[in-house]
Parts: structure tokens; C-alpha cells; sequence
């Protein structure tokens, strides 16, 4: 039990230093380039929740202003006329230009950007750089992750898939942990929504969705200073997964209520008017409900991330005894409630797919009825 | 929204897809389906130990009702047995006490018979006695009295007066 508290203790100390170094980074940063204090913190707030070509721990300035990056660069697969992969290493940190058979590229704001030999970087009125940007089909920070999560799955599920053959229908180790959790998807998520006869079929993708959004908030809540769930692409995936198995698994009752609604309960010619509102809304509302899922997922972690980390940045704008020790409590009890968000946000992601799932095979009985009585 | 179409990565979600796909496939394969199978056929298995624990219970039931059943059977076939063999103990009795008095009756009516004809028997045979024994005397008496014939006449009216006593 004192073991277990002290473990406790040591991790959160560890994700706040590891929070720490991030900040102090950016203290030093703002120092050296003159900036405003703020306007620094706010770039890198949005640099943390953006993808990032190389994993970085952490970084910080020497005595003599040289930055020093802990962590290691990841390779760069550019499609331009031909596939070119690189080592990100060649970036440094965005402080140089790569050069690769003969063309320059730029890393301007975690994003590559094809340059002339100087790295000039064209602007529109809005500030939006125009430079071309050549199809970028990196090992990015967020695709390690995606792979490290994969791999955790992969071995955690595996090995508690073993575990009831070896010991007979028990689960040990974590499994024991993990297990209750399959059959919460299975027996409070899948069935209820899905229906008794249909919800195996849907079990496989749900299970892995509910696991997969879980891991990686959860690993988003390290000082890793990831972002993985936070990040529209991957969201969009995930959303665009649910719709395609509802709309494929689709009977034809949920077809036939997509696009003849009321069905039997008035003639034709009555249901013309009302069908050229209803029917466009039907269609609408296929597309919303993905679409509701993505920007949920998206903004949840997001909003997150930003807040937690804007308290932590507040410590330093604060810089007084007062101030910094309540924004140190803040963003500790934020933490918390983002323990419980990043459950939560799986939990709703899975939920509302298998209520889609749901939707889409369901089958009328009272339909076949109204065929028995014609 | 344009914010969002920016931050939008082809490169990113290409890898999501892909490697989502992958992990899905997999987890199907190797992970998903052995654990709700395992975790089903627990399930079943403890339905299945159930129902028959259940069978068992009502097995066990029906046994005691049956042997119950036997029991009482068993008592009430001895009870008849009892009361028959009693019955029949009395009919012996009552027989065998009947028969008897008739033999008896039998026997004593017999007995009577024969002491009757002995008695006959015997009278008679003391009365034929008598007579010889009366002749003989008669002829010693008459052959003696009637050598006087004083005697005689005296003797025949004597004995004709003992006859008369007799």
C-alpha cells in the first residue's frame, strides 16, 4: 500500500518536472529573442499541441545561449517528384535548411515547406505561408506514438488472450485489470446499443477504438508532450472508420428510413413536400454524426492540453509566491479531471459508434408485420 | 474551420488509417477473438454448471419423493398382509373349534349307541342266563321235590312266589 502511494507520488512529480522543462524552455527562449513572455508561451502552447517531425524530451539553453534538445530525430518521407526520406536531424530544430538532390526544405512551424536555397518563406495578407508544400508522408512524433500504442495493445491483449489458455479461463497479471474493462465494452456499451443478436460483428473495432482513444490520451497526459487524440487527422480517421462500418453494415431498414422516413403513415403525393426538407436532413445528418465525433474527440483533448498547459505557463508570468503555487494547484487538479476526460472521451467515442452500429443494423419487426397483414 | 483544415496532415492521417487498420486486423486475429471466446465459454461453462446444479436439486427431489412414495407403499402393503393373516388366523381358529365340536358331538353320540346295544346286549345275556340257570334249578328242584309230592306242589308255589318278587 505505501509502495503503491509512493509510486503515486513520484509519477505526478515526474509530469510536472517533465512540464517543468517544457516551460523553463520556453523562459529561457523568450529571454534570448526579446519576445514578450506571453507571446512565447502562447507559441509554444500551440507548438506542443501540433505534430512534430522529431521526439523531443526536452530541451535547454547553455551558459554560452546554445540550445541542447534531448531526444532523437525521426525519419522524414517526402513525396516531391519522387520519394525522399531523410532524417529529420537535418532540420535542426528548424534552424536549418535540408538540402535533398538538390532541393531545400524548411520545417516552418512543424510543417515542411519546399524553399529556395536561402529558405525564404513567401507570405499571403494573412500571414499564411505559400510556399509549396510537398506531400508529407512522415514518421512524425504522433505516427510513433500510433505505433507505441499499437504495440502496448498488441502485447497487454495478446498476452491476456494466452493467459486463459495457460490458466483455464482466468486471467493473471493485468489482465486481471484489463478484463473488466472488455467486458464493460461488451456488456454496458456494445449490447445495450447494439442489440443482443448483432453486437458481435462490431466487437472487434469497438473494443480496439475503445483502447486505442484511452492509451493515447492517457499517454497525452504525460510530460512526453504528446498530442495524439488531440489532432483533427486522426480524429477525422477514427470518425471516418465509424461511418464507413455503419453505412456498410447498413440493413435495409436503415436505409429505408434514411430515405422514406414515414414510411407507411401517409400516401405519396403527402409526403412530397415534407420529403424535400426531410430527406436532405436524413442525408445531412449521416455525415453530422461522424463529424460530431471527430470535432468532440478533437476539441476535448485539445482544450485539455491547452488549459493545462496555459495554468502551468501561468507559474511563470506569476513568478510570486502567491501565484504560482495556485496555479501549481490548478493545473494539478486539472490533471485530474483530464485522468477522467481521457476515459471519458473513449468511453463516448465507443459509446456513440456503437449507437450508430446500432442504428444501422437495426431490423423492424413491426415492418415485417405491416408486409404479413398486406 | 480553416484553423482545422490547416492543422489537417495527409501524412498523418494516411499513417492513422493504415496503421489503425493494421492494429485492428491484428487485435481481431490475435487478441479480441481468443479473449471473448475464452471469456464466453467461461460464461457458458458457469450457465451450464448452473442449469445442472439446478437438474440435480430437482433429481434429488424427485428421488426422496419416490422414495417416499415407496415407503408409504411399503407400509400400507404390510399393514394388509397383517390384517389378512390376522383373518386368517381367525378363520383357522373358528374352523377348527367348529370341526372339533362336531366330532366331538360325533364321538359322545357314537359312545352312547354302543353303551346302549352293549347294555341290551348284556341284559339279554343275563336274562338267557337266568332262564337256563332257573331251568337247571328248576330241574334239580323238580327232579328232587317231585320224589315227594308234598314237596312238590310246595316248591312249585314258592317258586312261582319268588318269580312274582322278582
Amino acid at each position: 500500500m505505501q509502495k503503491n502511494t509512493l509510486t503515486r507520488f513520484l509519477l505526478v512529480v515526474a509530469l510536472f518536472l517533465g512540464q517543468f522543462t517544457f516551460a523553463s524552455d520556453t523562459e529561457k527562449e523568450a529571454g534570448e529573442h526579446g519576445k514578450d513572455l506571453k507571446t512565447e508561451i502562447k507559441e509554444y502552447i500551440s507548438h506542443h499541441l501540433q505534430d512534430a517531425h522529431d521526439f523531443s524530451l526536452f530541451s535547454y539553453t547553455k551558459e554560452n545561449g546554445e540550445h541542447k534538445y534531448v531526444g532523437f530525430p525521426l525519419p522524414v518521407i517526402l513525396w516531391d517528384n519522387g520519394l525522399k526520406v531523410f532524417s529529420s536531424s537535418k532540420f535542426h530544430h528548424g534552424e536549418t535548411l535540408a538540402e535533398i538532390d538538390g532541393n531545400y526544405y524548411k520545417l516552418y512551424h512543424s510543417k515542411i515547406y519546399k524553399t529556395d536555397a536561402e529558405g525564404t518563406i513567401h507570405y499571403d495578407e494573412e500571414h499564411h505561408a505559400t510556399n509549396v508544400k510537398p506531400l508529407d508522408f512522415s514518421i512524425t512524433k504522433n505516427v510513433v506514438m500510433i505505433i507505441v500504442t499499437g504495440l502496448l495493445m498488441l502485447w497487454l491483449f495478446t498476452s491476456l488472450a494466452r493467459s486463459y489458455a495457460k490458466n483455464n479461463g482466468v486471467p493473471t497479471g493485468v489482465g486481471r485489470f484489463f478484463e473488466p474493462i472488455v467486458l464493460y465494452v461488451r456488456d454496458d456499451i456494445a449490447r445495450p446499443n447494439i442489440g443482443e443478436k448483432r453486437y458481435k460483428k462490431y466487437m472487434p473495432f469497438l473494443l480496439t477504438i475503445f483502447f486505442f482513444i484511452w492509451f493515447l490520451n492517457m499517454f497525452g497526459l504525460t510530460p512526453l508532450g504528446i498530442n495524439v487524440t488531440g489532432n483533427i487527422a486522426i480524429t477525422v480517421s477514427l470518425a471516418i472508420m465509424t461511418f464507413l462500418i455503419t453505412n456498410f453494415t447498413g440493413t435495409k431498414d436503415y436505409w429505408m428510413h434514411q430515405f422514406n422516413p414515414l414510411g407507411d403513415t401517409m400516401p405519396w403525393y403527402a409526403k412530397i413536400p415534407l420529403y424535400i426538407i426531410l430527406i436532405p436532413i436524413e442525408i445531412l445528418g449521416l455525415f453530422i454524426k461522424p463529424f460530431s465525433l471527430l470535432i468532440r474527440l478533437y476539441a476535448n483533448m485539445q482544450a485539455g492540453h491547452i488549459v493545462l498547459m496555459s495554468l502551468i505557463g501561468l507559474m511563470f508570468i506569476f513568478k510570486s509566491w502567491l501565484g504560482s503555487p495556485l496555479s501549481f494547484g490548478l493545473a494539478f487538479a486539472i490533471s485530474l479531471i483530464e485522468v477522467l476526460v481521457a476515459l471519458l472521451q473513449a468511453y463516448i467515442f465507443t459509446m456513440l459508434s456503437a449507437l450508430y452500429f446500432g442504428f444501422a443494423s437495426e431490423e423492424h419487426e413491426h415492418d415485417h408485420e405491416a408486409e404479413v397483414a398486406h | 474551420m480553416a484553423k482545422l483544415l490547416e492543422e489537417f496532415s495527409l501524412g498523418l492521417f494516411f499513417w492513422q488509417t493504415l496503421l489503425f487498420g493494421l492494429l485492428l486486423f491484428l487485435m481481431w486475429k490475435f487478441a479480441w477473438k481468443p479473449i471473448l471466446k475464452a471469456v464466453n465459454d467461461r460464461e457458458d461453462g458457469i450457465k451450464d454448471a448452473l442449469a445442472a446444479a439446478e437438474d440435480a436439486k430437482k433429481e434429488m427431489q424427485n428421488v426422496t419423493a419416490d422414495s417416499e412414495k415407496l415407503l408409504k407403499e411399503a407400509r400400507a402393503e404390510r399393514e394388509a398382509m397383517l390384517k389378512e393373516a390376522r383373518e386368517i388366523k381367525d378363520k383357522i381358529v373358528a374352523d377348527a373349534k367348529e370341526q372339533a365340536q362336531v366330532e366331538g358331538d360325533k364321538l359322545v353320540k357314537q359312545a352312547q349307541a354302543t353303551i346302549e346295544s352293549e347294555k341290551k346286549a348284556a341284559v339279554a345275556d343275563i336274562k338267557a342266563q337266568v332262564a337256563n340257570l332257573s331251568v337247571d334249578i328248576a330241574e334239580k328242584v323238580i327232579k328232587e321235590e317231585l320224589s315227594d309230592k308234598k314237596r312238590q306242589l310246595k316248591l312249585v308255589d314258592d317258586m312261582l312266589g319268588d318269580i312274582k318278587l322278582n
